[in-house]
């Protein structure tokens, strides 16, 4: 019986183990296997150079800044309103009827697949609204999607901010506003900076909705209401296509790499800030 | 002429009843110091004088406190700048994660005071009356957190005296110091008894025999006794008070 | 006073924001995508297996059934594996490898499903091809492919569920002479088991939901499979592939796809979170 319990145990272990190595393996090998064929592609030409013919040659200058814009436009609407949501949720009211349903409303509202959130901004904002595609219709659909991701972090964030210390600003006079804004804020704001990199992260990561409300356009945009063409885009073009695999491999390690670095410092501030809220 | 006067103060936390009908008056320029058990309701005391319990959920108030003759409960009042006339010192000393300046005027400024030399006059004058500030005054922009615990206690009283209050509640603030920084704290409170009205909680009794003119002595919520201090210690009146300071409690 | 007053509710209508917002899609979505179960009938549109929108035919059935198999496929093929890696991590693993552990399976959760697309299509479509015949871009595909997508979600999410057991539950068990395994399995499981429930449904919704991977690895052929080898489309593809172009009346059936795409991620949705409240209580 002993014995055979051992033995059950160590099968059990080894096929824990094999699930786990299969799954590092597959994450190791997508992207080792896109670097391999990507990374000589990668040279100061391709990052600064316009494609050229569709993208078949060139670089992807504007490919970048066009990321860049559509995901600081995303992040500058979903920001305020996520962190204001947040505020409210954990310094203005307890748990009750409205707070539950403003979390679910989050929860569903992180659950919508991105595809419909590309049928809702590519039908308002781009046709009824007549925005065209652009970085704005993009913003605005991405800054939907983000929304509850900055919600959530932020949320625990500020929850995560000592009690003792609203109480410090509040017997020295503060109002709850002050507090807020010179006490909460500051001491949750690596958590929800954290947040905002995530979200980041999806915004550059996300194709469904972008190519619908932002379009596709190679050119720099010169207002928010020129469409751009964002590195995941460009990528998912390049290679259902078959434009240019070269270039694709190229794109895609360079997404690859910003999702990487993107992690890691979300991972980093994270660290600290737990760090911080545990050490003193 | 009373500062604070409590009037059948009664207090709940969800339902449950933490002070009992208390009746208590403090004068001006005088200290008084609350005594008691742990979890007898002193520290809430100190809390409602300072609207501190206002923002917790499931409880109820009954009774008044007035600071010079006002019902600070009453509607036109305004807590911030009603806090800033009550100054509190936590029982727990918690320095804003910042520097020692920032620590000491973030209430003044807060308050609307924003010239750099009114600041400034205002950190030093604190810090002196709190007796810390030959130790900081080299490294004032220092984080506050790398203070030691008797010098965060001595920050948090002198961040509490820049606002210039009226009145300051100290809730044992000497409860993890050391003798000479307990030493410190007491000397300082003599000498601010001049400018200003002191409430202290402290489960020290000698303390309070040391410091304060007035002792309250609180038992589950009830105040048991309440005098001129040498009266209580000498010869309190409840049998109760006579057994909790002679040690024989429980 | 009246200003902070004003601040509040200045935060409450900012909180709004998420409910406000959700309404809006899913009002829009209805509103847009109502006119193609009325024109149509509703079990015309989801029953019928034919998809014609130049003859003017709108039948959803086998994008459902495509969803469906794709779907069914990824969590038998992602589900094991993630709760393996879960319970791994949970109770199995050395604190050390945790800490590599956790930011690579977030890493997994950002690359973008374009690329994860890209894989199945350069990688697993040839193989597939190769070895087991069809075209490649298959089923199969669809479900290796999405599993893979869904290992993040199910993973950290019953991750979490296991962590929330009490420490002493297991303590208790090994105490009784257990072994580690038994523990985990009579005990630790057991009690996470609505977490867990949580993590594969939500998984499921992101299976169902997600689009640029499925379209390039499932082949997209109108019609319901016979076999995991044979090209599917999916819901999210059908809107995917036709959203550039369609007007009228194909625009309005692409929102009725939207509509049951969007209804069936709500059922998921509030499935998992009925079954996390119920832990909470517990
Ligand atoms: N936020 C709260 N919620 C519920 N009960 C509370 C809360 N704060 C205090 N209490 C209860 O009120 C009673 C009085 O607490 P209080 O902190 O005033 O006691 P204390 O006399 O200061 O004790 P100590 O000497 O330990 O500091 C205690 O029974 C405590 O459990
Ligand atoms: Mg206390």
């Amino acid at each position: 019986m002993s014995i055979n319990q051992n033995i059950i145990e160590k099968i059990v272990k080894i096929f824990l183990w094999i699930f786990t190595i299969i799954t590092i393996f597959i994450l190791f090998y997508i992207v080792g296997f896109i670097l391999k064929n990507g990374i000589g592609g990668l040279s100061k030409e391709f990052f600064m150079e316009f494609p050229k013919s569709m993208g078949r040659e060139g670089g992807i200058f504007p490919i970048i800044i066009g990321t860049i814009l559509l995901t600081l436009a995303a992040v500058f609407i979903a920001g305020p309103l996520g962190i204001g949501t947040a505020v409210y949720l954990t310094e203005y009211t307890r748990e009750n009827r409205i707070t539950q349903m403003i979390r679910f409303g989050a929860d569903c509202l992180a659950g919508i697949p991105s595809i419909v959130f590309g049928l809702f901004g590519f039908v308002l904002f781009v046709i009824k609204l007549k925005m065209g595609w652009s970085i704005i219709s993009g913003g605005l659909t991405l800054s939907i999607m983000i929304l509850p991701t900055i919600i959530r972090t932020s949320e625990e964030a500020i929850k995560a901010v000592p009690k003792p210390l609203r109480e410090v600003s509040y017997s020295l006079g503060g109002t709850k506003w002050q507090t807020i804004v010179f006490i909460v804020i500051p001491q949750a704001l690596p958590g929800i900076l954290t947040g905002i990199i995530l979200s980041i992260g999806r915004c550059v990561g996300e194709t469904a909705a972008v190519i619908f409300t932002a379009g596709s356009s190679l050119r720099l945009p010169n207002s928010l209401f020129d469409s751009v063409r964002t590195m995941s885009v460009h990528f998912y073009i390049l290679s259902r296509e078959g434009i240019s695999l070269k270039n694709a491999y190229a794109t895609a390690s360079v997404l690859i790499i910003s999702i990487g670095m993107i992690n890691f410092l979300s991972y980093w501030i994270m660290h600290r800030f737990i760090r911080r809220i545990e050490g003193k | 002429m009373n500062k604070i006067l409590l009037k059948d103060l009664s207090f709940y936390f969800e339902g449950k009843k933490v002070l009992n009908s208390v009746n208590l008056e403090v004068l001006k320029n005088e200290i008084l110091a609350i005594i008691g058990p742990a979890g007898s309701g002193k520290t809430t005391l100190l809390r409602l004088i300072n609207r501190l319990e206002d923002a917790t959920y499931n409880t109820k108030k009954e009774g008044d406190i007035f600071v010079d003759d006002k019902d600070i409960y009453s509607v036109d009042i305004n807590v911030p700048e009603l806090r800033r006339r009550i100054g509190m010192v936590f029982a727990q000393p918690v320095p804003l994660p910042r520097s020692i300046y920032e620590n000491i005027i973030y209430g003044p400024r807060l308050a609307g005071i924003i010239y750099k030399k009114k600041l400034d006059e205002l950190v030093e004058h604190s810090l002196r009356q709190a007796f810390l500030w030959d130790e900081v005054k080299d490294r004032l922009n220092q984080s506050a957190l790398s203070l030691s615990g008797g010098q965060k206690q001595r920050l948090c009283i002198a961040r509490t005296l820049a606002l210039q209050p009226e009145v300051i509640l100290l809730d044992e603030p000497c409860s993890s110091l050391d003798p000479i920084s307990t030493a410190k704290i007491e000397e300082a409170m003599l000498r601010l008894k001049e400018k200003y009205t002191i409430i202290i909680v402290t489960n020290n009794t000698k303390q309070a025999a040391r410091v304060a003119d007035k002792v309250a002595f609180l038992l589950m919520g009830e105040l048991i006794e309440y005098g001129q201090s040498r009266q209580v210690f000498t010869i309190p009146v409840d049998k109760r008070t006579d057994d909790y300071i002679t040690g024989r409690f429980g | 006073m009246n200003r902070e007053k004003l601040i509040e509710k200045t935060f409450f209508l900012i909180a709004c924001s998420a409910l406000f917002l959700l309404a809006l899609i899913t009002v829009f979505i209805f509103k847009e995508g109502i006119g193609i179960f009325l024109k149509i009938g509703f079990a015309k549109f989801i029953f019928s297996p034919d998809w014609a929108p130049s003859q003017k035919q709108f039948g959803l059935f086998s994008m459902i059934m495509g969803s469906v198999w794709i779907t069914i496929g990824a969590l038998i093929i992602g589900v094991p594996l993630s709760l393996s890696v879960s319970i791994f991590l949970a109770e199995f693993c050395p604190k050390k490898i945790a800490r590599i552990l956790k930011p690579a399976i977030e890493l997994l959760a950002g690359i973008p499903s374009v690329v994860y697309g890209f894989i199945g299509v350069v990688i697993l479509a040839p193989l597939i091809r190769e070895y087991l015949g069809g075209p490649g871009l298959s089923v199969l595909a669809g479900s290796m492919v999405l599993a893979i997508m869904i290992l993040p979600t199910v993973i950290s999410i019953s991750l979490d569920a296991l962590h929330a057991v009490p420490k002493s539950y297991l303590e208790g068990s090994l105490a009784l002479g257990a072994t580690r395994w038994q523990s985990v399995y009579m005990v630790i499981i057991p009690a996470a088991r609505s977490g867990i429930i949580a993590s594969v449904i939500l998984g499921m919704g992101r299976a169902v939901g997600e689009t640029m991977a499925v379209i390039m690895v499932s082949g997209n052929a109108v019609r319901i499979p016979h076999s995991i080898l044979e090209p599917v489309r999916t819901l999210t593809s059908n809107i995917a592939l036709e959203l550039g172009y369609a007007t009228g009346m194909h625009r309005e059936a692409l929102f009725g796809t939207g509509m049951v795409l969007f209804v069936i991620i709500m059922i998921l949705n509030t499935a998992a979170y009925v079954f996390t409240k119920r832990k909470v209580r517990k």
